[in-house]
């Protein structure tokens, strides 16, 4: 079952810096091209840890439709 | 999770090397240009900030200091620092302070300037350096470029303590002029961030 929420990033803040990268544990986020990172929904569980260590403050934990 | 450690999770003992050798010989802030080359080859010719994030010593010296042994406050960093005007604000000052840096080298050369044995901190403060400089083979302007690029280098650390102190241990990762500029390139190698929307985050295209 999916967790109630995912890691969201904004692009237009995100400074790709790969923090989030490398404390995500179940590797669900990634740098897109240098440009920005991008998390996959599908693997995030929402634990948040990304959220805490982003420098930027570009990822915020979403509702998942239909679960909010 | 702990992850799997690579060789490059240790490159973080580069910065305190770096700093090191510069305190007794000058010369060796000659092999800073590598923190500037490379991240921009692997941006132009990669695509990439991989260096950004994988090999970044300072990047991985200021996780370290303040994630595993918690000298930082880890408080938001302020939105205005975040903001697009102080990132290109601050790229563009650092342009501005790097080809200063780069004339005074170049008057050195020609002759019209003697060679400033000291340390430029905070783009202000001159710090005795003397005991870092034994002559050198080559001509003076050798010495005063590497005088001058230490001097972008122990201030921008300073700022980078200084703000992983006050807010997150990377928050110099926000607005790092190399990260600003690698980040430009790859815009404009990748296109529009729309584009990101059909990302499956799967981690390929960094590897």
């Amino acid at each position: 079952m999916p967790s109630k929420r995912f890691a969201l990033v904004d692009p237009a803040y995100c400074v790709a810096c790969g923090c989030c990268v490398k404390v995500c544990p179940l590797s669900a986020i990634a740098v897109w091209r240098g440009v920005t990172a991008q998390a996959d929904p599908s693997r995030c569980v929402g634990c948040g840890k990304c959220v805490r260590e982003c420098p930027a403050g570009t990822i915020s934990l979403t509702e998942r439709e239909g679960q909010a | 999770m702990n992850r799997k450690k690579y060789w490059y999770d240790y490159l973080w003992i580069v910065t305190p090397i770096y700093l090191g050798l510069g305190f007794f010989n000058i010369l060796f802030a000659w092999l800073g240009m590598l923190f500037f080359c490379l991240p921009l080859l692997i941006a132009i010719f990669g695509g990439s900030k991989l260096y950004c994030n994988r090999y970044c010593d300072r990047g991985q010296f200021l996780g370290l200091l303040g994630g595993r042994l918690k000298l930082s406050r880890n408080r938001p960093t302020p939105r205005w620092m975040r903001s697009k005007a102080f990132r290109y604000g601050f790229l563009v000052f650092f342009f501005v302070m790097f080809f200063q840096m780069l004339w005074t080298t170049y008057l050195v050369g020609a002759g019209a300037q003697s060679l400033g044995q000291f340390v430029k901190l905070l783009w202000t403060f001159r710090l005795p350096w003397h005991w870092a400089y034994h002559g050198t083979l080559f001509a003076p302007w050798v010495a005063q470029y590497a005088f001058g690029f230490y001097s972008v280098m122990l201030t921008s650390t300073l700022i980078g303590l200084i703000v992983m102190v006050l807010f997150k241990p990377r928050s110099w990762c926000v607005f790092c002029p190399m990260g600003t500029m690698t980040q430009l390139i790859c815009r404009l190698r990748a296109g529009s961030p729309e584009a990101a929307k059909d990302c499956a985050g799967c981690g390929g295209c960094a590897k």
